[in-house]
């Protein structure tokens, strides 16, 4: 076994991968809060996501997502449904924003656990370019529907 | 024989990390030979000029190479020089012909043309199990002129549902567009029956060889079609170029979708007048070093033997498919006997992509995703599948390593069979 594919499928990921924290039916319509909504598809490989993500009065959020891709994309929709569990959006927006870099250093990048906990885990992906929308796919539907739900909170 | 034309592949030389190359995606593109690199080195240093024109020593050299390779294809898929029109990929050819029908329903193309025409009440047919390059195109055709379109299902051992195939393709079909073999499960198709139907009603057969030219031998006029696209980068040749096969009355009335230079006889002011084909089909600067390494590509196929290269495909396709089947965790699409070196499968609990990571990752290349055969996947309840195949410059140890590696991929992905079962 190489060790850029230790590094790339940590048991982090594998762990994530199977047992999926926020993969659970959407509530579409009967989301009782601010909510956003977004359906992104990885057209190389035909990865699949669909994320609903639900603003609370006291500044929480939950996400809500189903999909269909490898084991990259999947585990980072679980690390993403998780972190949004215990943090705010304000806190999300920055934990995408550092994640989004760590994803495109090539691998040149100490991740921050600190910011990213359970993301630092996707630090191997970022040296197979391949990969990097893999990652990233649950990311930019999250950011999408976080802006409708803000969008939505402000008309409120 | 063809232990020895390894040697003939440079990149097969290349190591992954520690591990040597097994190369198993020549479904997606081929490995060239050293003879057709050179070519393009000699091209560039001896022959270079801009062909069907000027008067000059180098110009008529670089013409009469663009020329010769016309006579390898003709000679490699029979029929005449003038029935071999150069294209960038399969895909154009594919699109020259739906779009030329698109413009002879809008009445381009004048009185020659109107054989073409399709309308409301008119249908196209071609197969759940094309590539998206012959279904993308006529889907627009049919949206553009009202006509229908309709296909033949895949059955579950991966062949084509000839069932209906007196139904679907009938008095209203005006086209018939289907794949000889599949890219996804390397069936091959009975064109024979198809083509006969189509006779039958009248519609015109568009072959898309692109899988069957590299790998057996291909007659197309003694197949009877109408139309027929491959590409050269598949069949031991470069990138950026296709052909576009045809019938020569039907090629010279086909409306031309790229017009400008090199393709007219008369310009004025007002209008244009197209010259017959191949170069009605053929604007703009053409690419002569292609053509020239195309052209030792096919002579490097014709001296081995297709009939050979097929043999030796489907010694290797029975190693992987003996050895797949002692994997547990393994489904592979479709069983049809008939077959070139491709096998599509899904591996239990594991994703496409993380199983062709770790082949990857022991030195093994095969495709993974839905290999632009989205409808196809879905037929087989899956979104994507990893495929391998060959070539003539694989052997048996190519295969045993792809077997080892794959063996590895459940393991390691801690994929127990009661959890791939849930």
């Amino acid at each position: 076994m190489t060790d850029q594919m230790q590094q790339l499928y940590q048991q982090v990921i594998l762990d994530h991968s199977r047992a999926r924290t926020g993969n659970a039916a959407l509530l579409r319509e009967a989301a009782a809060g601010a909510h956003g909504y977004s359906h992104q598809v990885n057209p190389t490989c035909g990865d699949e996501i669909e994320l609903e993500t639900e603003l609370e009065t006291g500044g929480g959020l939950s996400v809500r997502w189903t999909g269909d891709g490898c084991s990259i994309s999947m585990a980072s929709a679980s690390v993403l449904a998780e972190l949004a569990a215990e943090s705010t959006a304000e806190r999300m927006l920055e934990i995408e924003a550092k994640f989004h870099e760590l994803m495109h250093s090539r691998g040149t990048m100490e991740a921050d656990e600190e910011i990213l906990g359970d993301a630092a885990a996707f630090t191997g992906v970022s040296k197979f370019p391949a990969r990097i929308k893999c990652a990233l796919l649950a990311w930019m539907a999250f950011k999408d529907a976080l802006s409708q739900a803000q969008s939505s909170l402000e008309e409120k | 024989m063809f232990a020895r034309l390894r040697n003939d592949f440079p990149i097969l030389d290349t190591r992954i990390g520690e591990s040597p190359l097994s190369y198993l995606d020549s479904g997606a593109t081929s490995q060239k030979p050293q003879c057709v690199i050179d070519t393009f080195t000699e091209y560039y240093s001896q022959r270079n000029a801009a062909v069907h024109r000027g008067a000059h020593s180098l110009a008529v050299m670089a013409t009469e190479a663009f020329e010769a390779g016309r006579d390898a294809v003709a000679n490699l898929v029979g029929g005449a020089p003038e029935q071999v029109c150069w294209t960038k990929n399969a895909t154009e050819a594919l699109n020259i012909v739906a779009l030329g029908i698109d413009r002879a329903s809008r009445g381009l193309g004048g009185d020659e043309a109107a054989r073409f025409a399709l309308g409301p009440g008119d249908s196209i047919v071609v197969t759940e199990m094309e590539h998206h390059a012959n279904l993308v195109p006529w889907q627009q055709l049919a949206r553009s002129t009202g006509a229908r379109l309709r296909w033949l299902p895949v059955t579950d051992s991966g062949e084509l549902d000839l069932t209906d195939l007196g139904g679907i393709v009938d008095a209203t079909t005006k086209v018939f567009a289907f794949t000889h073999v599949s890219n996804v499960l390397g069936t091959i198709n009975p064109v024979e029956t198809l083509v006969a139907r189509a006779r039958e009603v009248g519609a015109l057969v568009v072959l898309d060889a692109c899988q069957s030219v590299p790998h057996m031998p291909v007659d197309f006029p003694a197949l009877d079609v109408d139309f027929a696209a491959f590409s050269a980068h598949k069949a031991l040749g470069p990138t950026g170029l296709g052909v576009l096969w045809g019938r020569t009355e039907l090629l010279d009335s086909l409306p031309p979708v790229l017009t400008g230079g090199s393709m007219i006889t008369t310009v004025t002011m007002d209008e244009a007048e197209f010259m017959p084909a191949p170069q009605r089909f053929e604007a703009g600067t053409q690419p002569v070093a292609e053509v020239a390494a195309f052209a030792t590509a096919l002579g490097y196929l014709a001296e081995v033997g297709l009939d050979k290269v097929l043999d030796h495909e489907r010694e290797l396709v029975r190693v992987l498919l003996d050895g797949i089947a002692e994997i547990p965790g393994i489904r592979v699409l479709g069983s049809a006997e008939n077959r070139i070196g491709a096998v599509a499968f899904d591996v239990a609990g594991v994703h496409a992509h993380d199983v062709g990571q770790y082949l990857d990752s022991q030195g093994v290349a095969v495709r993974v995703g839905h290999h632009c055969a989205q409808p196809l996947h879905r037929r087989f309840g899956v979104t994507a599948s990893t495929r391998a195949s060959t070539y003539l410059y694989n052997d048996v140890e190519d295969c045993r390593r792809f077997l080892t590696a794959l063996a590895e991929v459940r393991p390691f992905f801690g994929v127990t069979d009661a959890e791939a079962a849930s």
